[in-house]
């Protein structure tokens, strides 16, 4: 039967079931482990101005860009003493969420 | 004046208002694939038990030219009329006037219904196509708003209140039918959301259609937010009138009887589960098999279809229906199906409607989107549905009932007043595979052939403990039955159950895991 050669198998507590899947299940989002040098975008917006350049040494709590969205100035801080690796946004660019804007590494 | 002249006239009047918005909008609305209002209505209702009520209120709006302004009925048409004989209260936004904006004497209108329906005990129909508050009446439309979804929360659980989504439904007034029990959708008409795709392309530059937004079918499959999808809109008129048959007027009578009826025939419930509890079926099939003429009426049918919600008669009472599909999902509760069952749970419980559950799923669903996506919170709400509700609840296990997934589904031990069970039901901690890894660890480790140990001690694992009979042993399953005694033993355990009177420690109100 065609359905039954459609059917997918799910595993549950080690036993293998064989199912359909629903678009949402197939469409979820795989969980990757995060990278504490990547600095994504947590909001979409409008990069206004970039403090950093590339190659720069930059202390814990100082302002890498400032991203403005919903009508609010967020300042982007560095989490850690550390250098600019690359910077991957420019200003006046509009960007969406999690969005990777700045990578780092720390020293 | 005499008489005949004031009848007259009156007539004139009402003629000219119930036009709305006039014959150029009323076109406009029909171009859109659109009924007008008062269409609507009249589709909805018995034939010819509609009545009107404040035809004539107008708007005293001064602002921004307001006052030159003539919007008749205000863009909102509401009375009462009879579905199936019984009366409803109804109202239904007007898009040919002024865009069924909300003012303030629109939402007079809709609270003035609101009240009536509450105090009357009748259910209640809102019928919403608008283009949202109307912005010239400032912080009067925020006003009419609020009381609306303050007469939402007040009716609930005391008379059905129904949201049918006709056209824009945007903004702050997508919460009114968010607050209601049933909310009907319709292919290509209905749109609803917080926040439009003009705003969301200027502030987030992200394009996206109104219908790919919040189309119809975006909150019957995505959202949730929908509970019947229709093609068109006298589809959607069919499923209300349908729905009403099956519920009471109100939380303290019962749905009307109907005549009772015997399941059809080609629905054989011995040959529709397999054996093997890792192949699927469909369980609307079993539903079909037990209920009055095979007739089943499903209730978010496209979302989370891994649990099945929904109203069926027999002996031609109604009963509501919760059972796992292993046909999607393998049947397992995760975040959106417990939402989806619990809510259901708490509409029976709230209306006097029998809980029959049928059982046959693995448990919870594995993965780290679902854990953080709150599948214990979520999870919970089943939980506290199931042990609050005091209606009668009659549960039966077809196939599986493992570990968390086996108390969620009404268990004894959450107050499930009968459990039957099938004599090829596996009721255990977990599953033969998963249990016999972790029991029987050491030896399969230890073995020559892991494999075939696996194989072994699984095998042992089932013929000693996934069976009905251990639980059955302690008394949590009442009565271990043969498939085919699956409706006369429901209708048994329902008829016992008349009478069920219980109540729990005096409260304000539970604190549910919302």
């Amino acid at each position: 039967m065609a359905e039954e050669q459609n059917l997918k198998t799910l595993i549950v507590e080690g036993a293998r079931y064989k199912t359909s899947f629903t678009k949402k299940f197939e469409n979820r989002v795989k969980w990757e482990k995060p990278n504490f040098n990547h600095i994504y975008s947590f909001i979409p917006g409008t990069i206004i101005d970039i403090y950093v350049k590339t190659g720069q040494k930059v202390k814990e709590g100082e302002s890498l860009l400032m991203l403005e969205a919903m009508k609010m100035h967020n300042i982007i801080r560095m989490p850690f003493d550390g250098k600019i690796v690359k910077i991957h946004v420019q200003k006046d660019q509009v960007i969406p969420k999690s969005y990777l804007l700045i990578e780092i590494k720390p020293i | 004046m005499s008489l005949r002249s004031n009848i007259l006239d009156l007539r004139k009047r009402k003629k000219e208002v119930q036009k709305g918005g006039g014959d150029k909008a009323i076109e406009k609305q029909a171009k859109m694939g659109k009924l007008t209002a008062r269409e609507r209505i009249l589709a909805i209702l018995d034939d010819k038990s509609f009545h009107e009520y404040d035809l004539f209120v107008e708007h005293s709006a001064k602002d921004f030219g307001m006052e030159e302004k003539v919007l008749h009925g205000d863009g909102v048409i509401i009375g009462t009329g009879t579905i199936f004989k019984k009366p409803v209260c109804i109202f239904a936004q007007d898009f040919t006037v002024a865009g069924g904006s909300l003012g303030l004497a629109h939402a007079r209108k809709i609270t003035k219904i609101m009240d009536h329906a509450l105090k009357m005990r009748v259910p209640l129909i809102g019928i919403n196509d608008s283009g949202g508050a109307r912005i010239q009446e400032g912080v009067n439309s925020l006003a009419g708003y609020g009381e609306i979804f303050f007469r939402n929360t007040l009716a609930s659980g005391v008379i059905p209140q129904i949201s049918v989504i006709l056209g824009p439904c945007a903004g702050g007034a997508v919460y009114s039918p968010a607050l209601t029990d049933f909310v009907f959708v319709v292919e290509n008409i209905s749109k609803m959301f917080i926040t439009g795709p003009s705003v969301i392309k200027s502030v987030l530059g992200e394009e996206i259609s109104m219908e790919e937004l919040g189309g119809a079918k975006v909150h019957a499959e995505i959202t949730g937010n929908a509970h019947f999808y229709a093609k068109s809109e006298h589809e959607c008129f069919e499923q209300i009138k349908t729905l009403i048959s099956f519920i009471p007027r109100n939380n303290k009578g019962k749905a009307m009887p109907f005549p009772k009826k015997t399941p059809k025939k080609d629905f054989n419930i011995e040959e529709i589960v397999p054996m093997n509890p890792k192949i699927p079926y469909d369980m609307r099939d079993i539903i079909r098999s037990i209920t009055d003429g095979s007739e089943f009426f499903e209730i978010m049918e496209h979302f989370a279809p891994n649990i099945i919600i929904g109203f069926g008669r027999m002996d031609g009472e109604t009963i509501g229906f919760v059972a796992n599909q292993p046909k999607v999902l393998a049947g397992v509760l995760d975040t959106d199906s417990s939402d989806k069952a619990a809510r259901f749970i708490r509409y029976c419980d709230a209306f006097n409607i029998p809980i029959v559950t049928l059982e046959d799923l693995p448990g919870y669903l594995p993965g780290v989107d679902q854990e953080h996506a709150g599948v214990i919170r979520h999870g919970a709400k089943i939980l506290y549905a199931y042990s609050e509700a005091t209606v009668p609840k009659v549960t039966v296990i077809l196939r599986k009932a493992y570990g968390g997934g086996y108390i969620a589904m009404n268990s004894r031990h959450l107050r499930a007043d009968f459990v039957f069970a099938w004599p090829n039901a596996e009721i255990a901690v977990m599953g033969p595979e998963g249990a016999a890894n972790i029991v029987f660890r050491k030896e399969i480790a230890e073995a020559e052939d892991p494999e075939a140990m696996r194989q072994q001690k699984v095998e042992e694992y089932k013929q000693k403990f996934a069976n009905p009979f251990v639980a059955a042993g302690q008394g949590y399953i009442d009565e271990v039955i043969e498939p085919k005694q699956t409706r006369s033993m429901i209708l048994h355990a329902l008829k016992v159950s008349e009478n069920k009177d219980i109540s729990g420690p005096k409260k304000k109100h539970g604190i549910p895991p919302f």
